[in-house]
This record gives structure tokens, C-alpha cells and sequence, in this order.
């Protein structure tokens, strides 16, 4: 017989979840498998890549090391939540706009990963930028959109208007 | 307002053509409102969103689990397997061995030599031999330990120079000779005579090491079945169309009642083009079961489906003229294939055919060998087959700029392959920007102030490259198109287009919303795009060998210009002035002579629609006919090729080998872009992949005498982060060719290939140490160091390349010898063993 399955109640995506799951399970599969919410990914599922990194408290974790049962009573945010009433996060409007997905597969981990980098740091260098990124694999992109991506995010966060430049969308004449 | 622009519009917009003229001179850049624009991918908002849906993102009612057993030996016969203790297992529903899918299948039709599960032999390890389907992934890998497989281990081949030195106990009973599986010698004009006329003759023998493609999404799939008699597979796959062929075959089932849908894939690069034995396994275990059946690969379990680099070893021998003129060239390589054909005999001639597209070779001969190993199968990593002999060609021209004295960027410059020109192995050349190139990243990295110039420890290298938009010829024999498109146009303005096209991450679905969007003038985000469906999509090959905006993108202009004409014919008629005054921008179908006078886009379909029924038309893409008649001449052909450069500035720590590479200039001629936002991303991702290959990624084997893979794993299979890779500076280089939509030609692939080359070029000049061996580790870096301080040659690579029982050369005169593409002897265009090969392919 499989293990009898726990209830935890915890906060995902701003609302009071209750979900039941074996509890064995970790975070990334209650997400997936449980909550129907697919939009988190896996790469290795070992804590080798960050393709599944979530917010726990509003920090990254990776949620293929993090056990379900752990997150009881804690606020998980997935790229669901990102979006708020229709309107994309500005990070996920930059990654749109500069092409900084590509297959998308990685995307919602570095989404996540940057949004809690400029919750604290809301003017971060290049260098901080990819120290922040460091855990997270992209196969397509060679990062330097996601970089420019984050960049743009940023400066639009204080200045909605700011546009991209021309050599990230065009290259160096 | 709406007439001020209509005015514009009117002069940009291209007047209507001929339906079925898609190879198309291409206009001017300022002419287009969508191509050529940094537009967001269509589907780029369901990405950042995490709504798309990859095949492990699916889940159906009742669905059950698939796990498979792998062999632990790297070469043994199958003497049985007993699945009964599994299928007692509660929770299991199914157990699959080889007897359950006896058929062969491949991706070639020269290689029909997989089985869905290992049949009478094991030979790699990690190769499938049983499969299970279970109520939970968890029962499902219980069950894999309760069932018993015996097997006689053989003696197990783990290089391509064993597979030479030991023709037997053979890993197939096929193939060339012993265990090669694949021999080739071409010669094009007298080499022998090319290397009397030259003022120097130079060898060099290189080792690329194979490494894999890693996407980020592991392989999955999921197959249900229906009462109806009908198999419905979701796969992340790049070929839909092979695999649906390949179920065909090996499930016995008519292909009308198989439907293959391939999902987004979370990353391609070549590693998804094979028909995979866990995609006809789990259709098959929905056939048994009568439920759905999903199985999602383990990382580890990525590594072992591979299909990446062939570690190759190359022999090079080129000779110039003291001014760098090119006077013959003899290219030998020999490919380690791992356990399956997989492309083999394509990645084969790979090896030896692009070596004319760049720089003039007046003769030419090309050797090339494949070995079988008990070793994960190779095939098609971006750049396929062209990226090693590319880096050995330009590491070795390199060295021969040096002994002549030529700066290596005028030695290139000085040579150009010209436009519009035909190869010594019969390859028609169409634009050529590489001059471009080349000019571009001398300028920008301050090549003249620094090459030589530089303090001992920094350095910079220059490569240059080409690559196939498309292969000239499909996979299986056939004269039938390579992409199809259907478009309907619906009464409210929309446009929806349906193409086999399969997107990877490259965005070829937004290639075919711009593409169409720009010919019937309205946005792109008016149009749907429904692709890669074998039920409702017209079939393309598929999203290899950088051939989809080529195809599929000249396969969507004809069907817009199709649907365009319909709706010109009928507006010129209600505004009573001829057909050609009538332009499509801005969602209007207007008269160009007096713009305010016309209709609504969708206006305009509602007024064709009453005159004549349902809009929609079809277009499709078949590439030119190849130049080459001989055998052989099949791969290499393309409808244009594409060209880079690039410099690699390198830091090099002498104490230790660590080569950091900070900053590489690239410049591409993709012919046009038709989104630049998404060429910048192709060129920066090829930059990024090829850093990986240049320093660091290798598929290593340790134990049961190095069959073993080493770390099938994320973490110790090194690939670059953040903190390796390098800056960019991308230059785009626009020289547009006659054959591709709009102009445009490939850039998925060829910016990969001079990364390697120009990194090995630039740790010389800042070390002055050749490391003629990829990946440039520390250990070899510090190793070719240490023979320089004592005085030995300061190198670190092979020395020898192995005698390999090559036959005759098949004797091919060049053009300029008065050839006309055909073998010497052959008479009919097609030599013995290509009709041998036509009719072996055609019962496949």
C-alpha cells in the first residue's frame, strides 16, 4: 500500500492552500503532481541544475531537495504567481520582450531566482546579477539576454518607460 | 492619419507575384514592417507565464507510469529475461521485452539497427532492455528490480582505434568492414598533384572529444490509446514525422492511425531527433494496457540516450602557395559511433564536406571512418559532424599563416570562397558574407593592436566557419516537398497556419506568424500557429540541420502569397482597378494609388469568402536539385549556407592551465534576419555552447574497460554557468541569398563552430602552446607547458592517425577539370551501390 497521505496547509501564490500528498514527496512534486501547478520545472532532480527553484519566504530554494511537509504553514511562490490580475511581473515582460526564454524550459526558475535578487538588491551590477545566477542552468540563451533581461526589469521598476538597447535587440553595428 | 501611413505602406509593401515563386529576390530591408524587427516570439508571453506545456506536463485520467530496465554490461547476448515476478508486482500493469517489439528501426535508412528493447544483444551500458508500466512511477522502478535478465557478457570494444585494431566479436552484422560501420574515400581532382604545385605542404593531426547535447528538459512522452484502434503519442521530440514513421513500423499499425504531436521541447540541439525506443514503448504499452502511459527520462538516463559529438580524430594536410592559396587537401577522420548508427553515416560524411564552403580547395580529398563502440550512441549535436573537422581546419590554418608569415585574418580575406560559385565537391555556394565577418570582428576586437601584441598569458585567436541552411536531401528517399503549409483565413481577420514544424526553443513557430504576417499585412499576433501534429499539420521534416526558416519559412510565403492573391483578386474587383495596384499593411487591403480607397483585412476575407467559398491555401518547399551525382554526394548540399567569424580574446594562468575566456566578437551572415531579437539569441546561445565544447564539456568513461559513463550527471558533466561564460559582441552580418524567404539563411547552428578553433588559437598566442586536443583543459594546457620549458615541441595532442583499410577512392573530377558532378565510370548519375542504397531505402 502507498503511504497515507498529509495535509499541510500553507500560503502558495498569496492564497491558503491546503493540499493532501504522500509524505514522502517533495516540494517540486506536490507543486506538479498535487497542486496541478506545472509551471515549475525539473532538470535532474539532485539539486544540480536550479531548473525547479521556487521562493520559500520569499527566498529561492530548490524545491527537488525541499521536502513537502516542510513547507507547512510557509509561503511558496511559483512562476503562477508572478503575474498579478492579468498584468506580467516586469521581469517576465523584459524575459518576453529581450527573447531571454528560449525553450522557456529554465525560465520560471530564473524568473523567480531574479525577482527575490532585486527584492533585495533593486539596482544590482552585472557582476551581482550573475552570482545571483549562478546556480540556475540555461542551455539556449548563454544567459546574456537573461542578464540584459534582469537589467531591463530593474531600471523599469523605477522608470516604467525605459526601453532596451538597440545592440541587445539588434547587436553592435 | 490612416492615409499618411497607407502611403508608406503602399511604396513598402511588395506587389503581388506569381503564386509558387518563393525563392525570391529579396527587397530592400527598409520595405518590411514585421521581418527583419526585434519582435517578441509568439509564444514568448505562455514561456515567461510557465503555461506551456512539455510532455512531462501532461497528465490524463487513469495514466500509468513507465520505468525501463537498462543493461549494466557494455556488450552482452540476452539470454532471457523473465518479467513474471513484475508483472506480480500489485500496482503493475504491463511487461515489455525485446520479443514484444521485435522490428528493427533507425533514423537511417541505411540503419536499421535499434530495438525498441535489446532483442538478442546488449550493447552499451544503459541500452534498454525490458520496460514496465505501473499505477506510480515508485511500483514501476520496485518492479524493474523483480525481473531477471541473463546475460552472456561479450567482450566489449571501447574506442574507435580497438574497432579497427579487433574486427571481432562484431557489435553489429553489418557495416563496412569488422566493426566500422561506415567507410568513405572521395577524391576530387588530383591531390597528389595539388601538393607538387604547392610551396608548402603542412600535417596536423586533432581530437575533438564527443560531448552531449544536455537540454534542460529531460526526454518524455506519453502515448494513449484509443478504443477506436488509434495511438496518440505526445513526445519531446524535434522529428514528429520520423517518429511517426517509425511507429508505423515497429507497432505494424497504419500510419493513419498513429498521431504524433511533438510538445514544445525544453531544449533540443540534436539530442531529440531519433526515433527513441522509450516513444515506441510507451505507445506500446498503451496498446496492452488500454490507458495512458507516460514516461519522463532520469537525468542519467538523458546521458545514455545521447546521440551527441563523435569523438573524432583527424588527420589534416593542406598545401599553399607562399601568398596562402590553397593548392589540394587531404582530410582523414574516424569517428568513435558508440553502439547504434543512429545519423552515423551522415555525421560521417559531415566530417569531410564542408571543408570547400569557406575557402577555395581547387582538389580535394576527403577519408572518413565510423567506428562502432560498446558506448551511448552519437549523432547530431549542433554543428553536426562539422564542428570538429572546422576546428581543425582552422586551428591548422592557423599554423599555416604563421609559417608563411600572413597575419591569419588577411590569410583568410585573401581567400574567399566567391559568391555564387560551385565547390570542388560539387556544393553551389549562393551569398557569402564571411569577408563581412571577418572584417567586422578585426575592427571591433582591435585585432591589428593585439594578435602577437599581447603580454605573455593573453592572447586572442580568429576562426571563421559555415553551415547548411537545410540539407539539400530528406532523410528517407522521396521526391516529395520537405515542409508543407496550410493557412485559413477566418472571416474576423484571423489567420491560422498549420505546419509539421517543430519548435524547440528556436521559435519556429514565430518564423511562420511573421513570415505570413508580413505578405498578408496584418500583425503577428493576429495569427495562430499550430504546428508539429501529424493529424493536422502538413509534414516537415523537422528542426534539424538548420533547415526549418528555410523550409518551412519559404513554404509559409508561398501559402501567403497564395491567400493573397485570393484576397487581392477580389478587392481590385469591388474597387474596380487592376490587381496590381493593390497592397496588404496594416490590417487593409487597399489601393496603393489612392490608400484611403480599400477594405478591412478581414473585410477583405469576408468579401472573398461570399465570392468564393472557404479561404485557405496551401505552400510547400522542395530544395533545389544537388549539383553532385556521385554516392556520397548527398550530404553537404544545402540551399545556402551561412557564415561567421569570430575572435576569442583568452586569459591563460600559466601556473595552473586555467584558461579564462572573457570576451568573444562574433559576427554571423544569416543572410536576413527575420526577427533579429531571436538571431542575437541563436548567435549568443551557439557562442555559449561552443565555450562549453572549447573548455570544458566531454563525454568521459571510466571502468568495465571505459564503457562506463564517467558522471552521467549535471553536476560533474561540466557545462558553463554564469560565471564561465563570456561576454558577446554580436555583429550581424545581412547579405542576403536568392533562396532563402526574404533572404534569410540559417543561424541556429553555425555560429558554434569557430568558438573552438578561435579559443585553441587564442591560448597560442598567449601561451605559445598548440593544444590540438578539445576540450582545452588545464591538464593539457599545463602538460603542452611543460614540454615547451623543456624544450620539447609545445603541444599537447595526437601524434598518429591509424591505417584504416580505406577503399578506392571514388574519383570525382571538379568543375573547373570539366566534371560534371558524376563519379569517374559512373554513367547513369548514380554509382552500383547508390541504387543499392535507393532500393534498400525504398523497402523501409
Amino acid at each position: 500500500m502507498p503511504d497515507a497521505k498529509v495535509t499541510i496547509a500553507f500560503e502558495l501564490n498569496g492564497e491558503l492552500t491546503e493540499v493532501a500528498f504522500a509524505p514522502h514527496k517533495t516540494l517540486l512534486e506536490v507543486l506538479r503532481e498535487d497542486c496541478g501547478l506545472t509551471g515549475t520545472k525539473h532538470g535532474c532532480e539532485l539539486g544540480e541544475c536550479g531548473t525547479c527553484a521556487v521562493l520559500l519566504d520569499e527566498r529561492p530554494v530548490l524545491s527537488c531537495l525541499a521536502l513537502g511537509l516542510a513547507c507547512a504553514g510557509r509561503r511558496v511562490k511559483t512562476v503562477e504567481g508572478m503575474a498579478t490580475a492579468g498584468r506580467l511581473h516586469p521581469l517576465q515582460e523584459a524575459f518576453a520582450e529581450l527573447g531571454a526564454a528560449q525553450c522557456g524550459y529554465c525560465t520560471p526558475a530564473f524568473l523567480l531566482t531574479a525577482e527575490a535578487l532585486l527584492a533585495g538588491n533593486p539596482t544590482p551590477t552585472r557582476d551581482e546579477i550573475k552570482q545571483a545566477l549562478a546556480g540556475n542552468l540555461c542551455r539556449c540563451t548563454g544567459y546574456i539576454k537573461i542578464y540584459e533581461a534582469v537589467e531591463l526589469a530593474a531600471v523599469r521598476m523605477r522608470d516604467p518607460g525605459a526601453k532596451p538597447a538597440q545592440e541587445t535587440l539588434y547587436g553592435r553595428r | 492619419m490612416a492615409g499618411a501611413k497607407g502611403r508608406s505602406g503602399g511604396q513598402a509593401v511588395r506587389r503581388p507575384t506569381k503564386a509558387g515563386t518563393s525563392a525570391r529576390p529579396p527587397d530592400r530591408p527598409t520595405a518590411f514592417r514585421v521581418i527583419g524587427k526585434a519582435l517578441r516570439k509568439i509564444d514568448a508571453t505562455s514561456k515567461v507565464t510557465g503555461v506551456t506545456k512539455f510532455a512531462d506536463d501532461l497528465f490524463l485520467p487513469r495514466m500509468l507510469f513507465c520505468k525501463l530496465l537498462r543493461s549494466p554490461h557494455p556488450h552482452a547476448r540476452i539470454l532471457s529475461v523473465d518479467g513474471s515476478k513484475a508483472l506480480a508486482l500489485e500496482g503493475v500493469k504491463a511487461v515489455l521485452t525485446g520479443k514484444d517489439l521485435p522490428i528493427p528501426f533507425g533514423i537511417l535508412p541505411v540503419s536499421q539497427d535499434e530495438h525498441a528493447l535489446a532483442l538478442d544483444k546488449a550493447r552499451f551500458v544503459g541500452d534498454p532492455v525490458a520496460a514496465v508500466a505501473a499505477v506510480s512511477e515508485e511500483i514501476a522502478t520496485e518492479a524493474l528490480d523483480l525481473i531477471t535478465v541473463r546475460y552472456e557478457p561479450l567482450a566489449a570494444i571501447s574506442s574507435a582505434a580497438e574497432a579497427i585494431a579487433r574486427p571481432e566479436p562484431r557489435i553489429h552484422d553489418y557495416g563496412d568492414h569488422g566493426n566500422l560501420h561506415k567507410l568513405i574515400s572521395l577524391e576530387f581532382g588530383d591531390v597528389a598533384a595539388g601538393f607538387a604545385e604547392a610551396d608548402l605542404v603542412r600535417e596536423d593531426v586533432f581530437f575533438f572529444e564527443g560531448s552531449t547535447h544536455l537540454p534542460m528538459e529531460q526526454h518524455a512522452a506519453l502515448a494513449d490509446w484509443s478504443p477506436d484502434g488509434k495511438v496518440t503519442l505526445w513526445s519531446s521530440t524535434q522529428t514528429p514525422h520520423y517518429v511517426h514513421r517509425a511507429l508505423a513500423k515497429v507497432l505494424e499499425l497504419p500510419p493513419a492511425k498513429i498521431r504524433v504531436i511533438a510538445t514544445p521541447n525544453g531544449g533540443g540541439f540534436g539530442g531529440k531527433s531519433d526515433p527513441f525506443s522509450h516513444e515506441i514503448v510507451v505507445a506500446k504499452l498503451a496498446m496492452l494496457t488500454g490507458r495512458p502511459v507516460k514516461i519522463t527520462l532520469t537525468r542519467e538516463e538523458v546521458f545514455y540516450c545521447h546521440r551527441g559529438r563523435h569523438p573524432t580524430l583527424m588527420w589534416v594536410k593542406t598545401g599553399v602557395k607562399q601568398d596562402g592559396t590553397i593548392t589540394g587537401m587531404h582530410f582523414k577522420s574516424l569517428l568513435d559511433g558508440g553502439g547504434y548508427g543512429s545519423y552515423g553515416v551522415a555525421s560521417t560524411y559531415y566530417t569531410g564536406a564542408l571543408q570547400t564552403v569557406t575557402y577555395p580547395v581547387p582538389r580535394y580529398k576527403f577519408q572518413g571512418a565510423r567506428a562502432f563502440t560498446n558506448k551511448p550512441p552519437c549523432g547530431p549535436k549542433r554543428g553536426h559532424g562539422t564542428p570538429q573537422p572546422r576546428y581543425a581546419l582552422e586551428v591548422h590554418l592557423d599554423k599555416i599563416a604563421e609559417q608563411l608569415g600572413i597575419d591569419p585574418a588577411e590569410l583568410r580575406l585573401q581567400h574567399l570562397v566567391p559568391p555564387h560559385s560551385l565547390t570542388a565537391n560539387y556544393l553551389r555556394i549562393g551569398s557569402m558574407g564571411l569577408g563581412a565577418c571577418i572584417r567586422k570582428v578585426v575592427e571591433g576586437s582591435g585585432w591589428k593592436q593585439r594578435f602577437r601584441k599581447l603580454p605573455f598569458g593573453q592572447g586572442v585567436g580568429l576562426a571563421c566557419s559555415s553551415y547548411i541552411s537545410g540539407a539539400g536531401l530528406p532523410i528517407y528517399w522521396n521526391n516529395m516537398p520537405h515542409s508543407g503549409v496550410q493557412l485559413k483565413c477566418d472571416r474576423g481577420g484571423g489567420v491560422t497556419v498549420f505546419c509539421g514544424s517543430t519548435e524547440i526553443g528556436q521559435g519556429s513557430d514565430s518564423i511562420l506568424a511573421y513570415i505570413v504576417a508580413e505578405v498578408l499585412g496584418i500583425d503577428p499576433f493576429d495569427i495562430a500557429v499550430v504546428t508539429a501534429d501529424t493529424d493536422l499539420t502538413p509534414v516537415d521534416l523537422g528542426s534539424y540541420s538548420s533547415r526549418v526558416t528555410l523550409m518551412s519559412g519559404n513554404a509559409a510565403l508561398q501559402a501567403a502569397e497564395r491567400a493573397r492573391e485570393i484576397l487581392a483578386s477580389h478587392v481590385a474587383r469591388k474597387l474596380e482597378i487592376p490587381v496590381e495596384r493593390i497592397a496588404c499593411a496594416d490590417r487593409r487591403v487597399f489601393d496603393v494609388a489612392d490608400p484611403k480607397r480599400g477594405l478591412s483585412f478581414a473585410e477583405a476575407v469576408q468579401l472573398a469568402e461570399a465570392a468564393q467559398g472557404t479561404v485557405g491555401t496551401v505552400g510547400s518547399y522542395t530544395p533545389p536539385p544537388s549539383a553532385g551525382h556521385y554516392r556520397g554526394a548527398g550530404v553537404g548540399p544545402s540551399p545556402a549556407y551561412s557564415y561567421s567569424a569570430a575572435v576569442a580574446e583568452v586569459n591563460v594562468d600559466p601556473a595552473t592551465g586555467i584558461v579564462i575566456v572573457p570576451r568573444i566578437w562574433i559576427a554571423h551572415d544569416v543572410g536576413r534576419s527575420i526577427n533579429a531579437a531571436a538571431v542575437m539569441g541563436q548567435v549568443e546561445g551557439s557562442v555559449y555552447m561552443g565555450l562549453g565544447e572549447a573548455l570544458m564539456e566531454e563525454m568521459a568513461y571510466r571502468g568495465s574497460r571505459n564503457t562506463m559513463h564517467k558522471f552521467p550527471s549535471l553536476l560533474e558533466y561540466k557545462s558553463p554557468t554564469t560565471l564561465e561564460m563570456c561576454d558577446v559582441i554580436t555583429y550581424l552580418i545581412e547579405d542576403p541569398d536568392p533562396s532563402g524567404p526574404f533572404g534569410a539563411k540559417e543561424v541556429g547552428q553555425g555560429p558554434l563552430l569557430p568558438v573552438m578553433p578561435a579559443v585553441a588559437n587564442a591560448v597560442y598566442d598567449a601561451v605559445g602552446v598548440r593544444v590540438d586536443e578539445i576540450p582545452v583543459t588545464p591538464e593539457k594546457v599545463l602538460k603542452a607547458l611543460k614540454r615547451k620549458a623543456k624544450g620539447e615541441e609545445p603541444r599537447f595532442g595526437p601524434s598518429t592517425f591509424p591505417e584504416i583499410p580505406w577503399p578506392e577512392p571514388t574519383q570525382v573530377p571538379p568543375p573547373w577539370e570539366g566534371g560534371d558532378g558524376k563519379a569517374v565510370g559512373q554513367s547513369d548519375g548514380r554509382t552500383v551501390g547508390q541504387r543499392a542504397a535507393v532500393s534498400a531505402e525504398r523497402q523501409h
